[in-house]
């Protein structure tokens, strides 16, 4: 059983302004609680930053800084030459965290340096699938057919016509020593995954799905409910590569649940459940969970 | 001999005394003109001459981002750029002033695309010059070499970023004579970077930086940053004069120079390279009679504008003559030097636009500005076309 710890034990601290329930919250104080107090933290702008940092207070117990909504990874490339110029690598790790949007869309190319450059720097997405800070707008994260702000559900659309990219696959293109996804329902996880990383050298990526309360549209109770049925449906794979070779993967029930199991609690996906076309869609979402369950093994 | 006096490229020059300056991190993107500078640090580093540690960017952007990271954990830090390159890197100069970073960039000024050309004018460095940058104009290449070590000293003493500008290919790829200070020379002046304690990143005391302010508090930290830049004025005068006493030489008195204005009827405003042949057509006109002077623009950011007041307070016509626009309006240096002069002067100061995208500045295009200031035209004189 793990240990109760007194909230303010932990090295992200209460007082932050988050919503309540919020997946990447929870998920953010379990992650920098596995790297440990020698962490400085390269934060993108977004949620996490901004929930946790108003001027002249922070809920962090770590150094920290945010910079810019697009460059974590870069600064933390430089703030890792830095350390390693004091003489402290190995002694101080290098923690860059960004949203979806931050990860998949505008750092993109910034990321893809860091890790082209091998930097022993470990970098976590909070995927809530969507702009979360500035409204619910569609992300590169957003899965197909989701209402957001941008993909509305209409006369002439079922919401977001893309299909969700795939940053592992993208992470694994890049020879990153460590890959690993979890969700906001698997704390145990998450602190493992962390930890394992820090035992790879070189860059290092845990993508973590974080349900969003108001951004999905469900209820304040839901987000670890959610993260484990989204693994156990198969629409977020949960798995870990290391050098190249996927070393576990989180199974899923012999009778999986269907995605309109999951799909029936966000109010994103309401619009699949009334128009006539929706059960077409929902099939394509089921075959996108059938997919990576075959794909990764997770039966 | 703590200096060595060696006939090398401008870039080699600034790539040599960035290696006396013993920055800890050194971050790089390619763009030319500035290529030759970074090409040689990543050498220097290679061959062991230099122990920074040396970071290939993938973009200006990164690179700006990686300064930014590195100066923030208390290091001393360097990169370059030019045109194109600096735009991309504006969202992070804005921050890096803002976080009150004393990081120094040097700018190897070039023309702005579109159309897109690789050579020389001022509007990319001028285009940002409210980011929050202290900005300094070298003439010559020995100037670009004294502007480095100012730049560390005025950066690490205030806490703000300083950008160094020298003209692209006009300075950075001509051969000129220079000398290089030691070492040893250099420590009398700009000791070993000690960054504050409680502004960096350290496990040891955690701070949070770059953390969001809200219409409560914003305010009160921008005015401070404005007042800081606005006092670092008297800092650059400062250290200007005490950079003479140890190598023995110095620009001006560090904010502005003055060439010949004493009895100058019309006097010319410009920054960077373009005063050397202003200095060489004010010394043949003065042959023939006439009273023209030069007042050079070292510091752009802060601006001189009592010092600059003063230089001109007694001349007739006052000719400011721009490598760099805002389009629509006059020479971006023109109207710096008339909000400074607004109220104070009765001299009518005309607008000289020259050399843009690289076009050759002549001698007789100089003096036809010289004798086009006396026309009372209203319009803005783009020389050279
Ligand atoms: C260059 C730039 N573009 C846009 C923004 C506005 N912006 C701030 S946060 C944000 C969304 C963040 O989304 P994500 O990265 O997914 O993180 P989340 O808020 O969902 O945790 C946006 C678009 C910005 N700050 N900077």
């Amino acid at each position: 059983m793990p240990k109760y710890t007194n909230p303010f034990e932990h090295l992200l601290n209460p007082g932050h302004t988050a919503c309540p329930g919020c997946g990447q919250l929870i998920a953010a104080r379990h992650v920098i609680d596995a790297c440990g107090p020698d962490t400085i933290i390269a934060n993108a702008t977004g949620c996490l930053e901004v929930t946790t940092s108003k001027h002249p207070t922070s809920s962090w117990k770590v150094p920290w800084i945010h910079s810019l909504f697009e460059n974590p990874s870069a600064v933390a490339s430089g703030i890792l030459a830095a350390i390693k110029h004091k003489g402290l690598d190995g002694k101080v790790k290098v923690l860059a965290q960004g949203g979806d949007g931050s990860t998949f869309d505008i750092g993109f190319g910034l990321i893809s340096g860091m890790w082209e450059r091998g930097d022993n720097i470990l970098y976590v997405c909070y995927d809530t699938e969507v702009y979360s800070n500035t409204g619910y707008q569609a992300s590169g994260a957003t899965p197909l057919d989701a209402f957001t702000r941008t993909t509305w559900p209409g006369k002439k659309s079922l919401g977001n016509r893309m299909f969700k990219k795939n940053m592992l696959e993208i992470a694994l293109a890049h020879r990153v020593g460590y890959v690993a996804t979890t969700t906001s329902g698997y704390i145990e996880d998450i602190k493992r995954k962390v930890k394992k990383a820090w035992d790879t050298p070189g860059p290092k990526f845990i993508h973590i799905l974080t349900p969003c309360v108001p951004g999905w549209g469900i209820e304040d109770n839901q987000a670890i409910e959610l993260g484990k049925l989204a693994q156990k449906t198969g629409f977020f794979p949960v798995v870990e590569f290391v050098n190249g070779e996927l070393v576990s993967s989180m199974k899923v029930p012999q009778d999986a649940p269907k995605v309109d199991e999951y799909l029936k609690y966000h109010a994103r996906f309401k619009h699949l459940f009334k128009d006539p076309k929706g059960a077409e869609q929902i099939k394509i979402l089921q075959k996108i969970c059938n997919d990576n369950i075959a794909k990764y093994n997770l039966k | 001999m703590n200096t060595k006096k060696q006939i090398v490229e401008g870039s080699h020059a600034v790539a040599e005394i960035m290696k006396n300056l013993r920055p800890a991190v050194v971050a790089a993107y390619p763009i030319t003109p500035q290529t030759h500078i970074v090409e040689d640090l990543a050498k220097m580093k290679d061959n062991g001459e230099a122990d920074f540690e040396f970071i290939n960017a993938e973009s200006e952007f990164s690179a700006a981002s990686m300064v930014l990271g590195a100066s923030a954990t208390g290091v001393r830090t360097y990169t370059a750029t030019s045109s194109q390159g600096l735009l991309l890197m504006t969202e992070v100069l804005f921050n890096i002033a803002g976080m009150r970073l004393p990081v120094v960039v040097t700018c190897a000024n070039r023309a702005i695309s579109s159309p897109i050309n690789i050579w020389n004018d001022q509007q990319d460095s001028v285009t940002i010059r409210d980011a929050g940058w202290l900005q300094l104009y070298a003439e010559t290449n020995q100037e670009a070499v004294d502007l480095h070590i100012l730049a560390y000293k005025l950066a690490e003493s205030l806490m703000l970023p300083v950008m160094v500008n020298m003209d692209g290919f006009v300075l950075t790829h001509t051969f000129e004579s220079v000398e290089i200070p030691e070492v040893s020379l250099i420590k009398k002046f700009l000791p070993d970077y000690l960054a504050p304690k409680d502004s960096t990143l350290d496990t040891a005391n955690s701070r949070s930086l770059g953390t969001f302010a809200t219409p409560e508090r914003y305010l009160e930290i921008r005015q401070e940053l404005f007042e800081d830049v606005a006092a670092a004025k008297k800092e650059i005068v400062r250290q200007n004069s005490e950079f003479k006493k140890v190598f023995g030489r110095g620009i001006g008195n560090g904010l502005i120079e003055e060439y010949k204005t004493k009895d100058a009827d019309i006097i010319l405003v410009a920054m960077g390279s373009v005063c050397g042949t202003i200095k060489e057509v004010i010394d043949q006109l003065r042959t023939k009679g006439k009273k023209v002077g030069l007042l050079k623009i070292i510091s752009f950011r802060p601006f001189p504008d009592v010092e600059i007041v003063k230089a001109l307070s007694k001349v007739k016509y006052v000719a400011v003559v721009d490598k760099a626009i805002s389009i629509g309006t006059e020479g971006i240096l023109a109207t710096e030097i008339k909000r400074a002069c607004y109220g104070q002067l009765k001299a009518q100061i005309s607008s000289f636009v020259v050399g843009l995208g690289g076009r050759d500045i002549t001698e007789k295009m100089i003096s036809d500005i010289v004798d086009l200031a006396k026309v009372k035209t209203g319009k803005i004189g783009f020389v050279g076309r």
